[in-house]
């Protein structure tokens, strides 16, 4: 369903997060090379704790974090130093990393800070071993289409990649990020996925991006009238982003419903805690069945509530197992649901009874340990409370299809802290002069539509290409704009996707192909074929030149023809065809035409073929 | 304008077209540092940061550290280090400033382990350490033992706490653990190892131990500590979790973490072996040169007048041939020299080769295996107390506190 999003007062921002892709990682030499977790070479573990700010406040993100003590492994591998390890102090700011923020930064027209300084942002999750996140801001206020505009950019390291629950992988930690903020300037959720094209748009054009999924993600940030600003953590699908606003709003529409219902209802919370664990002695329910205690909490006037659902597949039960969770435990159950999970009704009935309790109340059951179970009703009686006042403020995480469970409470200001390892660095006015902007993708587009001719499709899918750069390369070498663009962007792309390592075809290798073929020594027919070849004996002597291992491509795949071997070729297939030929006369040209052509094996042009075949049919025709 | 500032101060700072509020931090390289509400730092012109309010001063909470009384009881003496560390904002480094008590706010489960009664010796960052300090120390350490303390952590910057370790050892005979603790990266932050440092150095110090030892990481994963013997311990990283290393030596026992579970080698000194004694006297005019090829022999004349010099010799222990006159000088005006190696691994020998011979013959003492480091505090504690020299030689070649051992390894 879609909301009148004006009049509900949806406001919404994002941030992008994009890796650079600079040689060294942003406080270490290491290279910004993602690996296999397989090849990690070791591994270790670390357990975190929250400290304080330099202002003597611990993070409320953080302490929430701190809830359950938990031991954290990390895969290393040969290309991650003591740095990913939190083994020794960081190096200086990466100044390719901050040359390539402060070029992102001139085009959105932000102004630099003028003295840079790192900060840790503190991240107790495991995702980095030092427990927080370096990050600086290096520039504000810029400017987007439209009346957005961009709050800041920052220069971050990346996080280390989750393998599996506790387990994080070094690769990723510390490669150069971009996080740009924007404004609350959005007002449907078509804008805010318009706003996020373009930034990527942008960042791109840099071409010192990294690509690929992963290496670009985006939070969103959604608030409507009377809900809260909720930070959906983590979309990595670009296309998804409106459904998640739109989601979001849905949630917290339905929210803001719930909290009406229930102060109609005269609802409350009941603060104590009952140990229920004694009428479930003999219960079928597995899960209850192994739990040690079994604590309920009692919700009057929630009863129907709980299970109403406000995202697809999301309801307010959801959002308190989320905060229940948090305690270790796996859920929770709720009377909105059961009978249900090998609860039977005069189990139900039993604890309604137990407590007390009428129609209009709900209970929530937990099933843990005692230490655990504590927890997660105490965070299931926080998560109620909440649902009386609407939306709380939270960081959410993105579930597959765009709805979200929750992750954290929004940070604040005191999980920042300074870095002390590292200097602050001068953004003084003659490096800003001396950073030269791009051009932008789009522009560039248009230029290879209007300039070299490619059609506008292809002008785009050109532009917005990975092998850009050496597409330019190639028209600058003399290579025919058409068919350089449709050997990188078709060619290769089909020979990949059938499974030919054409990566490992060197760009001066693509190039020599192309101008040979441009010089007439192959024909255009035979590119797949040399490709293949030259993927085949990709990395054979290694002594060759480029140019030689083309040479020797062409010549394997399609030895070299005269033109009185062709003609020799092209009269033996008429003459053996000469029934054929006389039916048809002229019209015989085009079926010929394969014939010859798989003869030569593709080392003649077409063109030169189909002249030849027509001179031959003339000559016999007259 | 920011002459008027003061740290905590709120102010307004704009800055490319935008007015952000925030709080005053400090002024840095002529810019002001300005913490923005977004929590980021920043540097601007002076001049376009202003006041808006100055808050009233917060009154610290004062935290109510409860203490069970059924525990025993440890002191813990802070020096300073690491292990106690936050931000100082007049040059945005490091620096050691928590007492005891602030680490017990930070390390709650120490309360888990014992009673605490805390002393702040000093608050210096360990390349300020000297031999007064140790002598305090080593009294520090008397007193509380002698008034009941059933052990004693001292907190201790990693880069000189060897040597602490070791001239304490010297110094005091305990009847109870003395344990030296650190961290190799900073309180401040999260993955910190301070607290399971501190939480294994309180296991060990409540345990079965009777000798001084250093308590530090195992391994780069919270998983172990390692208890090494205060004379053969050495920091061989400069930055990692596991810096510090048993020399010659396995480490005298292990902490699991978390367990706290406190294994002891079949070496180590078990607590009540020894009596409470305390010989404080140090000998300051010691020295200890590194030989490198080359060195000229006119560098002695730096060591004239001391009343002793370690040499850090290459292999078995050997200086170039040119230096036996003028070491022959030093030791004939009264100069104790002792030969140690830089290997570090290992006996000396001065007897394979001629200047080893050599050195013997104008009376160079062979150090044995012991840590060059650990023969300094040595060859320090011995001449307070002795001037003879045949009886010099004969102590700095025993084993007194574990510093030398019989075999190698």
């Amino acid at each position: 369903m879609e909301y009148d999003y004006a009049e509900i007062g949806l406001k919404a921002g994002i941030e992008i997060h994009q890796q650079l892709d600079t040689a060294e990682k942003l406080f270490c030499r290491c290279p910004t090379a993602l690996r296999d977790t397989a090849e990690h070479t070791d591994e270790f573990s670390r357990y975190l704790r929250a400290t304080e700010s330099e202002l003597g406040e611990i993070d409320r993100a953080a302490q929430e974090e701190m809830r359950l003590v938990r031991r954290f492994r990390y895969y290393t591998y040969d290309t991650v130093c003591l740095v990913e390890h939190d083994e020794e102090p960081p190096a200086p700011l990466n100044p390719e990393a901050l040359s390539v923020c402060l070029t992102i930064a001139k085009m959105l027209a932000m102004t630099p800070i003028e003295q840079v300084h790192t900060m840790r942002k503190l991240v107790i999750d495991g995702s980095n071993t030092s427990g927080f996140q370096r990050t600086a801001l290096v520039a504000l206020n810029g400017t987007l289409p439209g009346d957005c505009r961009v709050e800041t950019i920052c220069l971050e390291e990346e996080a280390a990649q989750r393998v599996e629950d506790e387990t994080f992988s070094l690769d990723r930690l510390g490669i150069p990020l971009v996080e740009i903020t924007t404004a609350p300037c959005m007002h449907t959720p078509g804008d805010v996925q318009a706003v996020a094209r373009q930034i990527g748009m942008v960042l791109r054009s840099t071409g010192k991006v990294k690509r690929g999924l992963g290496t670009i993600r985006q939070d969103v940030n959604v608030s409507i009238r009377d809900g809260a600003r909720v930070e959906i953590k983590g979309v990595q699908e670009l296309d998804l982003i409106a459904e998640v606003v739109r989601r979001e709003v849905q949630r917290q529409v339905g929210l803001l419903g719930i909290r009406d219902e229930l102060r109609a209802r005269g609802a409350s919370v009941d603060p104590a805690v009952t140990d229920v664990t004694d009428l479930f002695a003999e219960t079928q329910s597995a899960i209850l069945k192994k739990a040690k205690n079994i604590l309920a909490v009692c919700l009057p006037g929630f009863a129907g509530l709980i299970g109403r659902e406000i995202q697809p597949g999301r309801r307010l039960g959801s959002e308190m197992a989320d905060y229940a969770k948090k305690c270790g435990v796996g859920g929770i159950f709720h009377t909105d649901e059961l009978p249900a999970y090998g609860v039977t009704a005069e189990e139900v009935a039993r604890l309604r009874e137990h407590l007390g309790i009428g129609e209009q109340d709900a209970v929530v059951l937990v099933a843990a340990s005692r230490q655990r179970a504590g927890c997660a009703a105490e965070q299931v009686i926080i998560r109620a409370t909440m649902a009386l006042d609407g939306v709380p403020e939270e960081t959410r995480r993105m579930l597959e299809g765009g709805s979200t469970a929750y992750m954290r409470p929004l940070p604040g200001a005191a999980r920042m802290y300074p870095e002390t390892d590292v200097f602050p660095v001068s953004i003084g006015a003659g490096l800003w002069e001396s950073i030269e902007t791009p051009e932008l993708l789009t522009d560039r587009a248009e230029r290879f539509h209007r300039d070299l001719g490619l059609d506008e499709a292809l002008a785009r899918q050109m532009a917005f290409s990975e092998r850009l750069l050496l597409f330019e390369r190639a028209v600058a070498e003399g290579v025919r704009p058409v068919l350089a663009a449709r050997t990188l962007l078709g060619t290769i792309r089909e020979l990949a996707r059938d499974g030919v390592g054409v990566a490992a075809v060197t760009d001066d290798e693509v190039i020599g192909l192309l101008q040979a073929v441009e010089a007439g020594s192959a024909a255009k027919e035979a590119i797949p074929d040399v490709l293949i070849e030259l993927a085949r004996t990709a990395g054979e002597r290694a002594r060759q030149t480029p140019e030689e291992r083309v040479a020797a491509a062409i010549e394997a795949v399609a030895p070299a023809i005269s033109a009185a071997d062709l003609e020799a070729v092209v009269r033996n297939v008429v003459e053996e065809r000469e029934e054929f030929v006389r039916e048809r006369g002229m019209g015989a040209l085009g079926p010929l035409m394969g014939v010859v052509m798989k003869e030569v094996r593709g080392s003649v042009d077409g063109k030169l073929v189909a002249q030849a075949l027509k001179r031959e049919l003339e000559r016999r025709a007259s | 304008m920011t002459e008027a500032l003061e740290s905590g101060d709120r102010v307004r700072c704009t800055h490319g077209g935008v007015s952000m509020t925030g709080t005053y931090i400090t002024d840095r390289d002529g810019m002001a540092v300005v913490k923005l509400d977004t929590g980021y730092n920043i540097g601007v012109s002076p001049g376009a940061v202003h006041l808006l309010e100055r808050p009233a001063p917060q009154p610290a909470a004062t935290p109510v550290v409860v203490q069970n009384p059924e525990l025993p009881e440890l002191a813990i003496i802070s020096t300073g280090g690491t292990i106690a560390s936050r931000v100082d904002y007049r040059t945005g480094a490091v620096t050691s400033q928590f007492s005891a008590s602030d680490i017990l706010r930070a390390i709650p489960e120490l309360g888990d382990i014992a009673r605490y009664r805390s002393r702040q010796l000093a608050s210096i960052l360990s390349e300020n350490m000297r031999p007064s300090i140790w002598q305090e120390l080593a009294r520090s350490i008397h007193a509380e033992i002698e008034s009941g303390a059933s052990g004693v952590i001292v907190t201790h910057g990693t880069d000189t706490m060897a040597y602490s370790a070791a001239a304490v050892s010297f110094m005091v005979k305990s009847p109870v653990p003395i344990v030296f603790v650190g961290s190799q990266r900073s309180a401040d932050r999260p993955s910190s190892d301070n607290a399971m440092n501190a939480l294994c150095s309180a296991a060990v110090a409540t345990g079965d131990l009777g000798e001084v030892a250093v308590v530090m990481h195992d391994t780069t994963s919270d998983d172990r500590c390692a208890v090494h013997r205060a004379t053969k311990v050495r920091k061989m990283h400069t930055s990692r979790r596991d810096a510090f290393a048993s020399i010659g030596m396995p480490p005298i026992g292990y902490v699991d973490y978390p367990s706290l579970e406190v294994s002891l080698s079949g070496e180590a000194v078990r607590r009540g072996t020894h009596d409470l004694e305390l010989a404080d006297d140090l000998e300051e005019r010691c020295g200890l040169l590194h030989f490198v090829p080359g060195m000229p022999p006119e560098i002695l004349d730096t060591f004239e007048g001391y009343a002793g010099l370690v040499l850090s010799g290459t292999g078995l222990g050997h200086v170039r041939t040119e230096w036996i006159p003028r070491l022959s000088e030093l030791i004939a005006g009264g100069t104790t020299v002792v030969m140690t190696s830089q290997c570090l691994h290992g006996r000396v020998c001065d007897r394979v080769y001629d200047t080893g011979r050599d050195l013997l013959g104008i009376g160079v003492i062979e150090g044995e295996d012991m840590l060059p480091e650990a023969a300094l505090v040595k060859l320090m504690w011995v001449l307070a107390r002795e001037d003879d020299p045949g009886t010099v030689r004969a102590l700095m070649q025993e084993n007194l506190r574990g510093e030398i051992r019989r075999g190698s390894r």
